[in-house]
């Protein structure tokens, strides 16, 4: 892509930001009425679902089971019509088995599974609308989900992406810095203690950039996790009122 | 089938070693096991052996018209296998966690740190490109399968030759290895991985972690790096917590053993290359150990055995030729026959009467057929009477 400028001398973005702005964050709770937690994310353009259904008891198999904690199923989809170009999405392929997998995982990390045993929490994820940071969206809007059912969790699991543009890190990249061909990093963090529940790299970087890429995911998600907070707080104030009276 | 389950003992056997850095084939915290990389005879095969764990690399290409989106670069495809061969944990044509994220692994590797030029492989653009692809199979698992897997496909790409292929105009030819020599891939460099298995919330680090540190285990880093300390992937599994100071110094680890690895594979890529100028013994026989119980090779002996063989097969042509002239008088016998009911034939044709003595006759030509060949005489007795009887008449 020559003709994009991906930073502009002054230091600004494509969209206008700069390297360390996130794009705008809306959220919402308890979207769907007949899931126990839901919650629906815009992350600038990019928009995802997701559903938990909370502790219920294992389905089908019953030998997959864990006498002294609770397995966590996740599903990740993409819609059909979430890119540019249209493209059947079967969910055995493997980048969504993958995605699904690092998923699990992170909530895995998160989740308090010992309170459980014997026990299944399904998480189900869908992506609406694809404008780069797909895992980032995920993850944000399941913990919201994971909130929004009560189940307990450590802390939020914040999770952002960054670049490396230029000798600069860019923060919650978009479509065109991801297709671009640099750095793409995802992470996702329990930003009270700093623990990093997942990390992912593609591309070329060398090691001396790495402290500063992974610094600058890290800031970006302890930003992440000011929004969730606020808007956590904000569903629990209405339904404290609605409760009240 | 199940893997067999690790006990309580082991385990706690496990982790208090670990705990006092000190592992159970007497390797240090940073040492792998001892690498052997063996090419095959055919350019692009290649078996890398990590310890116990060995992965088998087959890398092919074919000419196919290219994608729309990238119409002047060649295709590269990646392909690993977990055959049941290498674990009874490990069932055919089912898609299991560990296989999506090794696969996905090598992908990310190789593919998106660019370390094959694409574009060199187009040979007319929008229409005919080389396609690149890599088999990896899994023999044996013995832990580790992330390292020896990307060292196995790297090793096996850079091994790789690819028929030249000669353009003018339209007309696209392209050269058998007997005709010109094939061509070596263009690798801009070499991405190898790293795996880092942590133990107790992380608290302590193992590189190259074996079948059972891996079972043991709470969570598996895998930093993939070429020799520039260019960083081309990372990735975390297994639920664990990292900080970033952790990640760090396994990047700095990573990079002294993707140093030492990339310089064994390119010892291994010169010695195959200079065998296979020298005109010497290749492949993956001539790497087997000699004169081991387990193993049926040995120097040859030389005794001269053609000659032996030439007597062996006149002695053979001799008892043939003998037993082929046994059924030739049957044949004259037959023959024989056959001319005596022509005459017997043309005979009957004149009067009818004689038509009941002709079957007669027939039936004792069929007997004279079966029996020696003293018979014959009756046979022409037969005749003498039958022509006294039609003089009479």
């Amino acid at each position: 892509m020559a003709g994009l400028e991906l930073l502009s001398d002054q230091g600004y973005r494509l969209d206008g930001r700069k390297a360390t702005e996130l794009r705008k964050v809306q959220a919402r709770m308890s979207v769907f009425a007949q899931a126990d937690g839901s919650a629906y994310l815009e992350q600038g353009n990019t928009k995802a679902l997701a559903v938990v259904y909370g502790p219920h008891e294992i389905r089908g198999s019953r030998s997959k089971s864990l006498h002294d904690r609770a397995i966590i199923n996740c599903q990740y989809s993409m819609a059909t019509f979430s890119t540019a170009e249209r493209k059947r999405r079967p969910h055995g392929d493997r980048k969504s088995s993958e995605m699904s997998l690092h998923l699990k995982q992170t909530f895995e990390a998160a989740v308090l599974t010992e309170l459980y045993p014997r026990s299944q929490i399904d998480i189900y994820v869908k992506i609406l609308q694809a404008d780069g940071g797909n895992y980032s969206a995920c993850v944000n809007a399941a913990t919201l989900a994971l909130v929004d059912a009560g189940i307990p969790m450590r802390d939020y699991v914040c999770a952002c992406s960054a670049g490396f543009v230029e000798d600069t890190p860019l923060a919650d990249l978009c479509h065109a810095e991801e297709s671009g061909g640099g750095t793409a990093l995802a992470l996702a963090l329990l930003p009270r203690s700093g623990n990093i529940a997942l990390l992912q790299m593609d591309a070329r970087l060398h090691q001396d950039h790495l402290d500063t890429l992974m610094e600058a995911a890290m800031t970006a998600c302890k930003e992440f996790s000011k929004v969730l907070d606020s808007v956590v707080r904000q569903h629990l104030e209405e339904v404290s009122d609605l409760t009240r009276d | 089938m199940r893997d067999t389950p690790l006990s309580n003992c082991e385990r706690l056997f496990l982790l208090k070693a670990i705990k006092e850095k000190k592992r159970l084939d007497g390797r240090q915290t940073y040492d792998y096991r001892n690498i052997k990389i063996s090419f095959g005879t055919d350019y692009g095969c290649c078996v890398v052996e990590l310890g116990k764990t060995r992965v088998l690399s087959q890398v092919s290409c074919e000419l196919v018209p290219p994608k729309d989106s990238r119409p002047t670069e060649g295709i590269v495809f990646f392909n690993l296998e977990l055959s049941p061969m290498a674990s009874p944990a490990f069932e055919p044509n089912r898609q299991s966690e560990l296989l999506v994220t090794l696969n996905r692994q090598l992908e990310r590797c190789l593919r998106n740190s660019k370390c094959i030029d694409t574009e060199s492989l187009c040979v007319v653009s929008g229409e005919k490109v080389w396609q690149i692809r890599v088999d990896v199979h899994v023999l044996n698992h013995d832990g580790n399968l992330m390292d020896a897997a990307s060292i196995a496909a790297i090793s096996a790409l850079s091994h790789f030759r690819r028929p030249d292929v000669a353009i003018q105009g339209r007309d696209v030819t392209v050269f058998g290895p007997e005709e010109r020599d094939p061509i070596p891939l263009s690798i801009y460099h070499m991405p190898i991985c790293v795996s880092f298995a942590f133990f107790l919330q992380g608290s302590f680090l193992l590189v190259d972690p074996c079948e059972r540190e891996e079972r043991v285990k709470d969570g598996l880093l895998v930093i993939a790096m070429n020799k520039h300390r260019e960083i081309c992937s990372i990735q975390s599994s297994g639920g664990i917590m990292l900080l970033k100071e952790q990640v760090l110094r396994c990047s700095k680890i990573a990079s002294v053993k993707v140093s030492e690895i990339t310089e064994l594979i390119n010892k291994a890529l010169e010695n195959d290359k200079k065998v296979r100028k020298e005109g010497g013994k290749f492949g993956f026989a001539e790497s087997m150990p000699k004169e081991r119980i387990t193993t049926l090779k040995r120097d040859e002996a030389p005794v001269e055995m053609t000659d032996v063989k030439e007597t062996a097969d006149d002695i053979v042509q001799r008892t043939e030729t003998t037993t082929e002239t046994v059924p030739s008088p049957i044949l004259v016998a037959t023959g024989t026959a056959q001319i005596g009911e022509g005459i017997v034939n043309s005979w009957g044709l004149d009067e009818d009467e004689d038509d009941e003595l002709q079957t007669e006759d027939r039936k004792t030509d069929e007997v004279v057929v079966i029996t020696d060949s003293e018979e014959e005489e009756v046979v022409i007795l037969n005749d003498q009477k039958s022509k006294k009887t039609s003089k009479q008449k």
